[in-house]
């Protein structure tokens, strides 16, 4: 409603608050605009700019090279399973704590926000240093654990502000109904926060994909697409091609995080 | 005959707080019961307790004789409507009216008669295929109180149904809701605040105050004989009459209630009139309502409220600060319980 | 169904039994597996690397604590990293609240919307392919290069670059440079929460604010920015602990003194060092412990 109204003279935005809120949105941008660019560039030495002229043969290029194959196939291997543990695990979660009240409750909201509150490279640390205590060989599985762990969180914190929105007269009303509490749950509970799980699992997917500062101390001998991208940055030789998997890797990273966006949009649920 | 809700020495306490305290309730088959009460007063804390979404630190809640207390809401014959009506937003009208039927595992065409069937006892026929958005505050309302009839409920739990609800509206359901409950003969048990409301619609009215039950009564037995100085202000209005002031007057230390229309006005330079009691004050303002008005004279530490019909005060009205004499009679007076 | 309607029943009754069977899972996977590997890391810490064989000796010591602490240099990379993520936060801080200041308070609903895309595009673009694209930006050939040289500001560049200690050979290794990636990476992590913590101001609180005489600059000093300090409290946990443990920027941009993060990375890696590694890892936790501390008292975590 407050949008909606007019703003009356006194209070509107000066000029000059338009032209900073402006630029600070234009700086957000510029940087992922270019690596568009520089993926068609014919300059493949230096990063000259403007380019020189303009190709698609190392998109072709690219598409032909093994290893980015093999690296693409883990990264999504490893955020399917790594998204399939958090939406488990973070729904549990989520409707544990979104309005039940307990000693201790605190302390196991804390330890849900840790994973994300502490730099990505703790938890690396953290995790190598107990795999070795452990005696556990890096591979798939220590990526998978490493990725889970921080998409758990996201997971729980979108099912958890959606629950939250829930009034608890709509479950008392369906158990008053008659419903039990797996009946409301299917019925009442899972119609309202599906859009929820699905825009944290798209969420979790795209982070676990994209996950470079945790997975180079869990991954050991397993290339990711960000662990092969991240060596080939201090390769400079083939940056045609780095360029190609830039634009690929932000396009399906992109997708799923536009539609997570959509449903999650505070006005796009009924009621 | 059983009851149709018993509650025996009900007891809920949130932490420190007693939300009830020690409560003991009958409500009869097919009555019309109010919970009137300020809130916070433990009125709907005790509706929670019989519809099951809360449960009594200690004492027994019986459905028809049968003990409830640990039984969960989705095993006991009660519906409720609520407060916010709480219709399920990604259903239908329809498919909301219906959703107690699909719970319990009746099939797609029955249930669907089963809400036709109640929609149009609530007048809803038309809006099935709505969604509840679609709806304003008052069909809202008729839905919830479909969706809770559909299962054919021994007994209608109602949290301050029509609280949402403008003045007019609000009169046109009262009227509605009574018709329903007596086509239908089931027992409703009626949370509300509003003490017209629950004159108007019950058969027997509990009053609550801190939670504990301070009188049950008819309405006409509420308003008549007020048993504490609370209920006789709670319900009606009252003039409370205590300590020195109630010497004064009757020559005892009870406390008692005088309603408002049943003192009269004299001038107090006359005699004091035979078989009256009486005391004298001075006019501090009058207030118009219409039809009435009501007059404050302050007598001592006290200020005594009398009401006038209109017709007979407008022809003269003595200037503020006059002396005036209230007199009522002896059996309009109702004796207090200390509390 | 029966046997489940009578489970559901059963469970009904038993709220902290059901609680517990929602909550042990997830308990179990983050208090042992992340809990427990940070036990492990504090343990790692309190171990030293045999110098001969270079092999960890667990056995409690304080060895290598004293090494992180009493050479000079460790701490020159603990300063560094401190003063980066402080001037980065506050960077950050101002640059957003003009951002988020609109998109609560003026824009129209599709102002805003656009806004809010355009805030959740770059910030979920590919972290490394940000980091990559800054190096194109910055790089001696680069857009940004050309584009001062177009506006004919390269002395003024030069000037900057030739600067001790932030300057460098060029943007893309210098600390300037590392600064302005570091803002651009963790800009929408404050204006996000920001942008929360303004929409929860009432307009009515401006309106009073002006209907008894303050300018709209005094509005905004006594009204607007105390109710957003919880907002400006939560960015900037982000950008503080962010900037405190990356190490992919510092590595990938800029000049080359070591970071706390890269230390870490190197430690682990190359060196062969964990305990030392893991010593490194707890300076940022204990730093993060004193911010969300400080935060905590400003009522950062309302606005989580």
């Amino acid at each position: 409603m407050r949008s909606r109204r007019v703003r009356a003279a006194w209070d509107r935005a000066s000029l000059g608050q338009k032209i900073a809120a402006f630029a600070g949105l234009a700086f957000l941008h510029l940087p992922v605009w270019v690596i568009f660019l520089y993926a068609f560039t014919t300059e493949d030495r230096t990063y000259q700019f403007p380019p020189p002229g303009l190709t698609l043969k190392w998109f072709e290029v690219a598409f032909a090279r093994q290893d980015i194959w093999a690296a693409l196939k883990l990264s999504l291997g490893v955020a399917s399973v790594a998204t399939a543990i958090a939406l488990a695990l973070g729904t549990l979660a989520a409707f544990a704590l979104a309005r039940s009240r307990f000693r201790g409750r605190e302390l196991i909201t804390l330890l849900f926000v840790l994973p994300i509150a502490l730099p990505g490279i703790i938890t690396g640390i953290a995790l190598l240093s107990a795999f070795r205590m452990g005696g556990i060989q890096p591979g798939f599985w220590t990526i998978v654990v490493g990725h889970a762990t921080f998409c758990i969180v996201i997971v729980h914190n979108n099912v958890i502000a959606r629950l939250r929105r829930i009034p608890p007269s709509w479950v008392e009303a369906s158990m008053d109904l008659g419903a039990d509490g797996l009946q409301t749950f299917r019925h009442v509970l899972l119609p309202q926060i599906a859009t929820a799980l699905l825009a944290g699992g798209m969420l979790a997917f795209a982070l676990s994909f994209d996950e470079i500062i945790v997975t180079l101390f869990t991954a050991g001998h397993e290339r990711t697409l960000p662990i092969w991208f991240f060596n080939e940055l201090f390769r400079p030789r083939e940056r045609p091609i780095t360029n190609v998997v830039a634009v690929t890797v932000v396009l399906i990273t992109l997708v799923p995080i536009l539609l997570a966006y959509r449903l999650t949009r505070p006005n796009d649920t009924r009621g | 005959m059983t009851p149709a809700i018993e509650l025996a020495g009900v007891s809920r306490l949130f932490g420190a707080v007693r939300a009830l305290d020690d409560v003991s309730l009958a409500i009869a088959s097919g009555e019309f019961f109010a919970l009137l009460g300020p809130s916070g007063s433990g009125k709907t804390t005790c509706l929670r307790l019989v519809a099951g979404f809360d449960h009594p630190t200690a004492g027994k809640v019986t459905l028809y004789g049968e003990d409830v207390t640990g039984v969960p809401p989705f095993e006991r014959s009660v519906n409720t409507v609520f407060q916010d009506y709480a219709l399920f937003p990604h259903m239908s009208v329809a498919e909301n009216v219906a959703y107690g039927p699909m719970v319990r595992g009746v099939g797609a065409v029955e249930r669907r008669q089963l809400a036709r069937e109640v929609l149009e006892l609530v007048q809803l026929a038309s809006l099935a295929d709505r969604a509840p958005s679609q709806l304003s505050g008052g069909q809202k309302q008729r839905v919830a109180l479909a969706r809770a009839l559909v299962n054919r409920p021994k007994v209608l739990l109602l949290d301050e149904p029509l609280g949402a609800l403008d003045l007019r509206l609000r009169e046109e359901m009262q009227i509605e809701l009574k018709a329903i409950q007596q086509k239908l003969g089931i027992t409703f048990v009626y949370v509300t605040h509003d003490q017209g409301e629950a004159l108007s619609m019950a058969d027997r009215v509990a009053v609550f105050r801190d939670g504990r039950v301070e009188q049950v009564d008819t309405p006409r037995g509420l308003y008549v004989r007020p048993r504490t100085a609370f209920v006789a202000r709670f319900v009606g209005s009252a003039n409370v009459i205590e300590g020195a002031l109630a010497r004064r007057i009757t020559g005892s230390d009870q406390a008692f209630a005088v309603r408002p229309e049943v003192i009269e006005i004299r001038a107090a330079d006359g005699p004091p009139p035979a078989g009256l009691l009486c005391c004298e004050g001075t006019l501090e303002e009058v207030h118009y309502h219409g039809a009435t008005s009501r007059w404050h004279l302050r007598v001592g530490d006290a200020v005594l409220t009398a009401v006038r019909q209109e017709a007979a005060a407008a022809a003269a009205i003595p200037a503020h600060g006059a002396r005036l004499r209230l007199a009522w009679s002896r059996e309009s007076l109702v004796p207090l319980e200390a509390r | 169904m029966p046997a489940l309607r009578a489970a559901a029943a059963f469970l009904h009754g038993r709220r902290g039994f059901y609680l517990a069977l929602l909550l042990l899972p997830p308990l179990l996977w983050l208090g042992i597996i992340y809990l427990g590997s940070l036990f492990a890391l504090l343990a790692q810490s309190f171990y030293a690397i045999d110098e001969f064989t270079a092999r960890i000796v667990p056995v409690f010591t304080l060895a290598t604590y004293r090494q992180l602490f009493s050479h000079p240099a460790n701490l020159d990379i603990i300063l560094r990293t401190l003063a980066m993520a402080v001037a980065v936060t506050a960077a950050a801080a101002v640059i957003a609240f003009p951002v988020a200041n609109y998109m609560a308070r003026y824009a129209t609903p599709r102002v805003k919307a656009l806004f809010y895309v355009g805030v959740m595009l770059p910030m979920w673009t590919s972290y490394l392919v940000k980091v990559y694209a800054w190096r194109l930006v910055l790089a001696k050939q680069g857009i940004f290069s050309w584009f001062v040289d177009l506006v004919g500001l390269t002395p003024a560049l030069d000037g900057a670059l030739a600067t001790p200690v932030i300057g460098g050979p060029s943007l893309a290794s210098s600390y300037i440079g590392m600064f302005v990636v570091f803002v651009y990476m963790w800009l929408p992590f404050m204006i996000l929460p920001l942008v929360a913590a303004l929409e929860r101001v009432p307009g009515t609180l401006v309106a009073a604010s002006a209907d008894l005489g303050a300018r709209p600059r005094q509005t905004f000093r006594h009204v607007v920015l105390p109710l957003a300090l919880p907002g400006l409290a939560a960015g900037s946990i982000f950008t503080f602990s962010l900037t405190l443990g990356d190490y992919i920027i510092p590595s990938v941009v800029g000049a080359p003194g070591y970071f706390i993060g890269m230390m870490v990375y190197q430690q682990q890696g190359t060196a062969g060092n964990l305990p030392l590694a893991a010593a490194f890892s707890v300076v940022p936790i204990i730093l993060i412990a004193i911010y969300l501390a400080l935060a905590r008292r400003m009522g950062a975590f309302d606005a989580l």
